[in-house]
């Protein structure tokens, strides 16, 4: 029996150990993401301004791509074109943050190498942590916030993977992940400890993991919608022939363009909808078995239902006259933050059942 | 109804670049509302009430409306969530009222203890639902109405959809249209042919998906109304032996619906043989629970057959949809008083409130009748208690329990004579002991008399006032029973719900034309064009298979280097968001939609 404990303390400090190492080595991606957006600025830049302040602006349109179909090429398969919804500037994607240097693309893949080691460090240490603890690693504030960052690398790390244009990401993620470690082990550390009963559920494992995941990706889709709303600013004042300063220009430039930006955040934002649903649901169904009732206005339950509610309104206001694009974007940010606030805020200020913070 | 001007033309605009931009082709794609608009004769609240009416009624049912809604629906929860709720905890929104005494009126005017069952949140809610079902029955019918229609034919220039592609062919233009229809139908799209075009349509779930999910939300929430009003729910606690039958007067605390009917509790009795908790010996998680099981033996109906169960804290006993769940237990020391002539007055397991982890726990033992002191008056005996049920030693801190478990029970009494006050008529709390009419037995001392035993040991009150043994230690469990109709409605309603939502959101309705028509030079020209509610990068993916399908039947001919009917450049300088869209729209703004059956089909006017 002691020898058991012994090596569980063991565990957990193992596990502090790599959250920590996963930290130096997201530091060294930071550093080399930075070197890839500087040194990625010597490229030619200005494929926006052109498209937009082309003769006719606006007209450069219909942006021709072949569609790619099932791997195989087909020699004598038709192109197909496509072109842009009504009401959309038809501008191009920016090149990226390397800004097709050599250069910044080579420091781009080290940062990316160096996000897949500090991530598979940093998800060890997550696993240890569960081992030390011998359940589900998601009893406090410190344990979610370790298995939030991881997610998030994690599904970024995935899309990447599927080969869909998203490196942009890469900076901004990793740099919030670094705040969100740094907060965890300062603040937020709670040493390996025991679970209350009411834990005790196979629950646990669906409800807690599928609101982290849905907080991770809804992160993913909180980027995405911010950097819309700088690069949508970047190419009206474009359109309606200002210049925007140098540096906007420099890394505003190398963003996809900002329709891009708005889908990519509704595909992620609409995917986890569903899921955001089911965890809302898991998480009624656990308490009318743990609490004696599926909903009692629980703190935590109403602002899962107000995130849950202003998801809802940001879908409903990219179908309505009116309210797409910034508005709707202005939504989903609202929406985000109030799934933050469930988070840190709902733990730490207000006291519920759900006060299982540790902190 | 004031509009500024910008306003008005963006919306107008963004209407337009909302499907009904590419005509007929994209009319009806969804079936989501239209948008009124202000500047149109209906807009206008007409003088009659059935004008007014009509008017609020299209302005409730209309999606900025509803968004409207959804968003003050979400501002209006939050309160709830800052400010203490009766139906949440009570004893908080006591605490509250007596600290702020001035925000007091104004939060209670405002219903803010109350929120969810309050007016005006009521009001949001119940808008939105009427909004919801206005919105979806005229939707439904819609959508009925396009299942038994076919998609609209193709419109005069595909060049201007969102993906397309064309290439000449040296098989006949019928030839091409057949295979059309069978690649087509193959990949199950609803499929016609309408002059010199093939016209299709998939992804009818979506619709049926977003229908479904709003009518689930309907279902959930009169489940969930429904279950608020008709619920009961009552808490009691049992000592280990005790029993309990379902009966209100048996409760020691009870709420209830207001449509609830106490006729309705399911007539069940049970017994709690044990309690049984195990805690973790040692390591970091030393003291963690690892059973924690109530066993009990319960009889359904009047007098059904008894069985045996275990209530375990995340799973209930379900006896006839009444649900019995673990809360929470503690321990119970028995304990025997006795007057000063040795008779014993009261012999009773005492239940004791916990006050941390390890269980730590206290209340008062109250002895209210059947005692006399030396002179044989009548009189009561009260003991502030305080139990450890494992003991740090003689001598070491605190009197704190060191483990959950009954490893080294330790009692520890200070004992009061006279009135308990319960017949103050205030109610009284059953875990403290008042004794503002008590005085204090003294020690030896002087002091007030106090003694920590372990079981089978006497404190002796003094001048043989008579003593009080600790015999030993039950176990008490407590325990909620609710009544909660409509939970089967309400999961089934949410299992609608996700499933409604997955196919509303994954799936996209799109459409497909495939033109083939004889070229000036006798060779054939194929165009095919795809449209979907939404820009979709799956939709120029899909257009490129459908197009290898077919291009098998119909092979890419050798290139004629001038054909005079190759179809206009796509990037013509009338870009997109340019007004050429509503140019060769049939429903511009304002005029009456066109049916796609009559829609002017352009292979016949060729
Ligand atoms: C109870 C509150 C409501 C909730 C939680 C809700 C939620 C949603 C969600 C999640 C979607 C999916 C969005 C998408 O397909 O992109 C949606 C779509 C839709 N909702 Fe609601 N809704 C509510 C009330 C209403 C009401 C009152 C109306 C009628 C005015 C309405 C009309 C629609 C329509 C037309 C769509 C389809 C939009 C599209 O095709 O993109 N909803 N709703």
């Amino acid at each position: 029996m002691n020898l058991a404990a012994a090596t569980n303390e063991s565990l957990a400090n193992t596990s502090n150990v790599l959250i920590y190492s996963s930290m130096a080595v997201y530091t060294l991606a930071f550093f080399a993401h930075i070197a890839e957006w500087v040194l990625g600025s010597r490229s030619k830049v200005g494929r926006t301004a052109a498209a937009l302040s082309a003769p006719g602006a606006g007209a450069s349109a219909a942006t021709a791509g072949k569609a790619r179909a099932g791997g195989t090429a087909v020699l004598d398969r038709p192109e197909v074109i496509t072109r842009s919804a009504t009401g959309t500037r038809d501008v191009p994607d920016g090149p990226g943050a390397a800004g097709g240097t050599f250069k910044g693309d080579l420091w781009g893949r080290i940062a990316v190498s160096l996000t897949v080691v500090a991530f598979l460090v940093e998800a060890s240490g997550v696993a240890t942590r569960a081992l030390s603890v011998q359940r589900a690693p998601w009893a406090n504030m410190y344990e979610f916030s370790i298995t939030f960052s991881t997610v998030a690398v994690g599904s970024y790390l995935v899309l990447l993977a599927l080969k869909k244009n998203v490196r942009w990401i890469g900076l901004p993620l990793v740099t919030t992940v670094l705040l969100d470690l740094g907060i965890a082990v300062t603040t937020l550390y709670t040493d390996s400890d025991q679970l209350v009963p009411a834990l005790h559920s196979y629950w646990l494992w669906i409800h807690v993991s599928t609101a982290i995941i849905c907080g991770a990706v809804f992160y993913l889709g909180a980027v995405g919608t911010v950097l819309y709303l700088f690069r949508d600013s970047y190419e009206s004042k474009l359109a309606s022939g200002g210049t925007p300063g140098k540096f906007a220009s420099s890394v505003m430039e190398r963003l996809p363009s900002a329709s891009s930006l708005d889908k990519f955040s509704y595909r992620i934002n609409a995917a986890v909808f569903p899921l955001w649903t089911f965890t809302i649901i898991a998480g009624a169904i656990w308490a009318g078995d743990a609490w004696g009732r599926y909903w009692g206005w629980d703190p935590k339950e109403v602002w899962s239902f107000i995130t849950w509610v202003a998801y809802a309104a940001y879908l409903h206001a990219r179908a309505t006259a009116g309210w797409k694009g910034r508005k709707a974007a202005y939504l989903a940010l609202v929406a985000f933050a109030c799934w933050l606030f469930n988070y840190y805020g709902v733990n730490i200020f207000v006291s519920g059942l759900h006060s299982y913070a540790g902190v | 109804m004031s509009k500024s001007n910008s306003t008005e033309t963006r919306e107008r605009e963004d209407e337009r670049g909302r499907g009904s931009a590419h005509g007929a082709a994209g009319e009806r794609l969804s079936t989501a509302p239209r948008e009124e608009r202000p500047d149109t004769g209906a807009g206008v609240p007409a003088m009659s009430v059935v004008g007014w009416v009509r008017w609020f009624w299209r302005q409730l049912t209309s999606m900025r409306v509803a968004l409207i809604l959804l968003f003050l629906l979400s501002l209006g929860a939050i309160p709830g969530s800052l400010i203490p709720q009766t139906s949440v905890d009570d004893m908080k929104v006591q605490a509250f009222k007596d600290q702020h005494t001035t925000l007091t009126p104004i939060y209670e005017k405002l219903q803010l203890f109350d929120v969810y069952s309050s007016v005006w949140f009521s009001a949001i809610y119940i808008l939105l639902f009427v909004s919801l079902i206005g919105c979806i029955v005229p939707r439904t019918g819609q959508f009925v109405g396009q299942l038994r229609s076919r998609p609209p034919g193709a419109p005069k220039r595909l060049t201007r959809l969102p993906a397309y592609t064309t290439w000449r062919t040296e098989a006949e233009p019928e030839e091409v249209r057949e295979a059309a229809l069978a690649v087509l139908r193959g990949r199950r799209f609803r499929t016609h042919e309408v002059g010199d075009a093939v016209a299709a349509e998939k992804g009818y779930l979506r619709e049926a998906g977003n229908l479904v999910f709003h009518i689930a939300l309907i279902v959930m929430l009169v489940a969930f109304a429904s279950g608020q009003l008709f619920k009961s729910e009552g808490g009691k606690l049992i000592v280990e032996g005790d029993g309990f039958s379902n009966t209100l007067t048996q409760y020691d605390d009870f709420k209830s619906g207001s449509l609830y009917d106490s006729d309705s509790l399911a007539p069940f009795s049970f017994v709690l043989d044990e309690f049984v908790g195990t805690y973790e010996k040692s390591g970091p998680q030393r003291g963690t629970p690892r059973t924690f099981e109530a066993r009990v033996t319960y009889a359904e109906g009047a007098d059904g057959a008894e069985r045996k169960g275990v209530i375990k804290v995340n799973e209930p006993l379900v006896v006839d949809g009444t649900k019995v769940y673990l809360i929470a237990h503690g321990y119970a020391p028995v304990v025997t008083v006795r007057d000063g002539r040795g008779k014993v007055v009261s012999r009773s397991a005492v239940p004791l409130l916990p006050i941390d982890n390890n269980i730590t726990s206290s209340g008062a033992i109250k002895v209210m009748d059947g005692y006399k002191d030396k002179k044989g008056e009548k009189t009561q005996l009260g003991f502030k208690a305080f139990f450890v049920p494992t003991f740090a030693g003689e001598g070491k801190g605190q009197m704190f329990s060191q483990f959950p478990a009954l490893d080294f029970p330790v009692l520890a009494l200070s004992a009061y004579h006279g009135s308990l006050g319960v017949d103050s008529g205030l109610a009284q709390n059953v875990y403290q002991l008042d004794t503002s009419k008590m005085k204090e037995f003294k020690g030896e001392d002087g002091e007030l008399l106090k003694k920590m035993m372990m079981p089978g040991e006497k404190l002796d009150l003094p001048d043989g006032a008579g003593s009080i043994t600790f015999d030993g230690v039950e176990e008490w469990a407590s325990f909620q029973v609710s009544q909660q109709p409509g939970n089967g409605w309400a999961l089934g309603g949410s299992v609608a719900a996700i499933a409604g939502l997955a196919g509303s959101l994954f799936i996209q309705r799109r459409r497909v034309w495939v033109r083939a028509v004889r070229g000036a030079d006798g060779v054939t020209v194929v165009e095919m064009a795809g449209l979907g509610r939404s820009e979709s990068a799956k939709l120029p993916e899909e257009l490129g298979d459908l197009s290898a399908a077919l291009v098998t039947t119909a092979p890419v001919a050798p290139a004629a280097a001038e054909a005079p009917d190759t179809p206009e450049k796509p990037d013509a300088p009338d870009g997109p968001g340019s007004t050429d869209a509503t140019t060769d729209a049939t429903n511009e703004a304002g005029s009456r939609p066109v049916h796609p059956a009559e829609a002017p089909v352009e292979g016949a006017e060729k």
